[in-house]
């Protein structure tokens, strides 16, 4: 930050080897510098210190005994052994020490194959005991439906108690007795009342505490650990899903955090930990559905795609695009999301095409069109030295995004400013929290902005003017600041919010609810915006590339309701949507329309469908998705359902049925002529490497009309903002990308239709209705009610 | 069982000398037990939240000092010492006829509320073991006889 001052380095030597870096740096993080690791149990970076394991023990030269490499900062000319019998034997009866009353049951332990006590006991060698008491034994026991306790197995190293504290911000672990008799205790006697993040499990270096999800099904070498993205809320933190092939397919087996590359660093919610069991619910699609004599029957995909293609073929030749709508997801990649509404709008003939706003994006993009620079990403959040936070509940709706606030709050003392109708946690955190009336949040806009008189309707009892008046000037003198806020902005509100940014080179941020909802935004589902926010009415550069386009507005979400009810929506197209449930439709105004439904599970609107075709999840297909923040990410496919099919290749095959020229539709074969090496001989690896070349550059020959990366070839060329490094991506990086920055979407019509999802840290939309674990979850807390918020210093 | 009103504003008072709240914490559990004789749910409940703590926190605290309870000792709480010293002066003999005369092990407490009984670590009367402690009095040189005439003589008191 400015007004620090700049820390001086300073240079060890450790093994010989010399190190610089800048006084306080703790010595073990020094010596990682240089690639030497000093292990450790109780120490974990970026939480408080403990020195309660002594396993990180080394000889320092001019001290009497042996340190703790993670608590001692280097200081200027030390010299540090971290490698010697001395050191050695110091660790190995660290080591005894601990085992001494381990129950040493790896062969059935979770943690078997990757605990960090069996790798330092296989690498120091104590696994003899010269110990002849009793061990001290414990039953396991369940916590909650996601946490269970293993004492005996417990090294009593303090990570999950930390984490959970000063981690979570939900202190719902601690201590009970001392010494030896020292037992992790949860916060309500013999059960836990918490966010159940699971981070407690993650972080537990041993098989203490294991997960109800994995917990005795399989061990980590028996499946293969697939890194993709959570395909829940809109933060887009990575997980990496064990899988393992069973008689259908690929199971999931675990959701965790393993290599924490990710933007989520350390964490990850319940949601992506946990909630992707909906995949294998048994209310799952997984054989098309065709309504014959009133009767959704199962029915062959053939006979299902070809129905629905000529149906639509039919309505389309009939009574126009402007008869058909259809509405995209916030949970398919944004190559589905784009080719959609191609779709829609080179096949159906219709610009009716919308998705469940949550979030203002079209807004932001307005606002901030033309602007460099003018989002953040969520790893912005975790550094920035300010943060003004209006609206929203990231603790309930963006757990991510609450976490690298919490923790930007707490290692680097940023400041956040708070503007809610509620007491969030967050406001725990907060520098200033100003409690609004509901609505009035873009009083407050106004506000800042200089208007005094909006004053009057923003002050209450806790609010006073002055208040208000030191909340603004606080914010007024911060430079580099992000400001965050859900959907409680819109249109001209966010408007006038950048423009208060404007001097203060803020950053922005607006929240959406669902994995997806920026891309689906960002790749034009919309019914007046093409991809990257371009308006349809000028649309030369798509029309160019997929011929005549109509260039009148569609139909919105509701405008397509309306038209049903009046007897003029003849077929409406779904994509993994769910209107009638989140919108409250009435059913009966859908009677006469053709639906096609692409879903998971038999929804509120897939039931009213003529044809329902199952489509896979997000974890069980590959393409992109972007963040809220605009991070662009890419998804791996892990799981594997046997029946069903990508909602790409869902819409290619109805497209073909229709009759439209597939080539067109998704840009693949023809062009590049691939040059596959040598696959023999002295060349023999160049094939590979020429594809890796070929992957890099987004060369590869498409072969496949199904390859969502033809259209991502596409997205790149065709969306300003989306172009940039795809080796990046491919290696598992994010990519922030700009479309809102380069948009180009013309004045807006006033009505932004956001309907926000409302859905909390144990709820997800029509996914979370499926997955056993959430709803166990919500039926614990049901049963026993938190009475207050776990409050901590 | 909440402690009295007037404690309650003692701990108010006497909470402002601390740098943090939470210091004074383990005193205001003392204090409690001494007035209601442990420290019960509600004591824990309303400490938390005058330290701004966490009740789990409170309780962590609690189960780490071995003479804070949370459940009610008799009237008289014989605490036997047992450690090095007085073991070697004839402390476990001493604990058995503890045990045999009030018929109650450890941690428990006879039927009629008079009498608890504790094993404890060193209490700090080494030079004259065996010792005992009951409540804040201290027993020295104690035979098993001796320790007949103290418990006699809490009878008799509590008879007073
Ligand atoms: S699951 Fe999360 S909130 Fe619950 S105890 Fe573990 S770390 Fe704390
Ligand atoms: S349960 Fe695991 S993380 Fe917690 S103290 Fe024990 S070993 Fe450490
Ligand atoms: S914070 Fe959001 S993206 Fe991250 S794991 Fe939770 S639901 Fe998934
Ligand atoms: S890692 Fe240093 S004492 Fe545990
Ligand atoms: S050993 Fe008993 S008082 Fe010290």
């Amino acid at each position: 930050m400015a007004d620090q001052k700049e820390v001086k380095n300073v240079s060890i030597t450790v093994d010989g080897k010399q190190v610089t870096a800048p006084a306080g740096t703790l010595l073990i993080e020094a010596c990682k510098t240089v690639g030497i690791e000093v292990p450790s149990f109780c120490y974990y970076p970026g939480l408080s210190l403990q020195a309660a394991c002594r396993m990180c023990l080394v000889r320092i030269e001019k001290m009497p005994k042996l340190q703790t490499a993670c608590t001692v900062p280097i200081t200027d000319g030390m010299v540090v052994t971290t490698e010697s019998d001395e050191v050695r034997q110091a660790r190995k009866s660290m080591i005894e020490l601990l085992l001494g009353n381990h129950p040493l049951d790896c062969p059935v332990c979770d943690a078997g194959g990757e605990c960090e006590l069996q790798d330092m006991t296989f690498k120091y060698g104590a696994a003899e005991s010269r110990y002849m008491e009793g061990k001290l034994h414990k039953d396991e026991q369940q916590w909650s439906p996601v946490v269970y306790f293993d004492r005996p197995r417990c090294i009593l190293c303090y990570r999950c108690v930390r984490v959970c504290g000063e981690g979570m911000d939900v202190w719902a672990l601690g201590v009970q007795n001392r010494g030896s008799g020292s037992v992790i205790a949860p916060n309500r006697d013999d059960h836990l009342e918490c966010e159940e993040c699971g981070m407690c499990i993650d972080i537990c270096p041993v098989g203490a505490l294991t997960s109800g999800a994995y917990r005795y099904k399989t061990r980590p070498w028996e499946m293969n650990h697939i890194g993709t993205i959570c395909t829940h809320c809109g933060d887009g933190c990575k997980t990496t899903l064990g899988v393992r092939r069973s008689d259908t397919g690929t199971d999931i087996v675990r959701g965790d955090n393993r290599d924490k590359s990710g933007i989520n660093g350390d964490f990850l919610c319940i949601k992506g930990r946990y909630a992707f069991d909906y995949f294998d619910h048994p209310a799952r699609l997984k054989q098309p559905l065709l309504r014959k004599n009133g009767q959704l029957v199962p029915v062959s995909w053939e006979e299902a795609v070809d129905h629905a293609g000529k149906r639509l073929r039919e309505i389309r030749d009939s009574k126009g695009g402007q008869a058909i709508g259809v509405i995209g997801s916030n949970r398919t990649t944004n190559e589905e999301n784009y080719l959609l509404q191609k779709f829609a709008r080179t096949v159906l003939g219709t610009n009716n095409i919308d998705h469940h706003r949550t979030a203002d994006f079209a807004g932001l993009a307005r606002a901030i069109a033309g602007k460099e620079n003018a989002t953040a990403t969520m790893r912005d959040v975790f550094t920035a030295p300010a943060i003004l936070l209006i609206g929203n509940d990231p603790t309930e709706q963006h757990p991510l995004l609450a976490w690298n606030i919490r923790t930007n709050v707490r290692l680097n003392q940023a400041k956040l400013y708070l503007a809610n109708a509620n007491p969030i946690k967050l406001r725990r955190q907060a520098t200033r929290f100003v409690q609004l009336a509901p609505g009035r949040e873009g009083k407050l806009v106004s506000f800042l902005n200089g208007d005094d008189a909006a004053a009057g309707s923003l002050t209450n009892a806790t609010v006073s003017n002055d208040v208000l008046k030191q909340f603004r000037d606080e914010l007024r003198s911060q430079q580099n600041l992000i400001i965050i806020f859900g959907s409680e902005l819109q249109g001209t509100d966010i408007a006038a919010l950048v423009k208060f940014g404007a001097g203060l080179k803020a950053k922005f941020i607006c929240l959406g609810d669902y994995a997806n909802s920026r891309g689906a935004a960002d790749m034009g589902v919309y019914p007046d915006l093409l991809p990257g926010y371009n308006a349809v009415a000028s649309a030369v550069k798509f029309s160019e590339e997929w011929g005549p386009l109509p260039s009148a507005k569609g139909l919105s979400l509701t405008e397509m309701a309306q038209a049903a009810r009046q007897g003029q929506l003849a077929a409406l197209y779904l994509v993994g949507s769910n209107p009638i449930a989140d919108y409250d439709f009435d059913p009966a105004a859908f009677r006469n329309t053709f639906i096609v439904a692409q879903e998971l599970f038999l929804t509120e609107t897939a039931t009213l469908a003529e044809v329902v075709l199952p489509a896979a999840s997000a974890y069980e297909k590959s393409g992109t998705f972007t963040n809220t923040c605009g991070d662009l990410q890419l998804l791996k496919k892990a799981g594997d359902i046997t029946g069903v099919k990508t909602d790409f290749e869902i819409i290619v095959r109805v497209a073909e049925r229709m009759g439209a020229d597939i080539r067109k539709l998704v840009p693949f074969g023809g062009a590049t002529r691939a040059d596959m090496g040598q696959s023999r001989g002295a060349q023999s690896g160049e094939a590979d490497r020429h594809a890796v070349w070929l992957a890099a550059n987004g060369m590869e020959p498409r072969m496949s009309p199904f390859d969502p990366m033809a259209i991502l070839d596409e997205i790149q060329r065709l969306v300003p903002g989306y172009e940039g490094s795809r080796l990046n991506l491919l290696a598992g990086n994010e990519q922030h990308v700009t479309a809102a920055e380069h948009s180009a979407a013309g004045p807006g019509d006033g009505l932004v239709q956001i309907v926000p999802s409302n859905d909390t840290l144990f709820t997800s939309g029509t996914l979370g209705r499926y997955s056993n674990t959430l709803n166990s979850v919500i039926e614990n807390h049901r049963a026993n009610p938190v009475d207050q918020e776990v409050m901590a210093d | 069982m909440a402690i009295s009103e007037k404690l309650d504003a003692f701990f108010s008072e006497k909470m402002k000398e601390y740098p943090t709240s939470r210091s004074f914490l383990v005193p205001m559990l003392l204090y409690s037990q001494d007035e209601i004789g442990y420290v019960s749910d509600e004591v824990i409940a309303h400490l938390a939240k005058k330290t701004g703590l966490t009740e789990l926190e409170v309780r962590n605290v609690i189960s780490y000092y071995s003479m804070l309870r949370t459940k009610p000792a008799g009237r008289y709480n014989v605490q036997v010492c047992t450690n090095i010293s007085c073991q070697l002066r004839g402390a476990d003999e001493l604990f058995a006829h503890c045990k045999k005369k009030l018929g109650i092990g450890h941690k428990q407490t006879t039927p009629d509320g008079m009498f608890s009984l504790e094993e404890v670590e060193c209490i700090g009367a080494c030079s004259w073991a065996p010792a005992v402690q009951v409540n804040y009095d201290f027993h020295e040189n104690l035979t098993p006889q001796k320790m007949d005439a103290v418990l006699e003589n809490c009878r008799k008191k509590a008879k007073q």
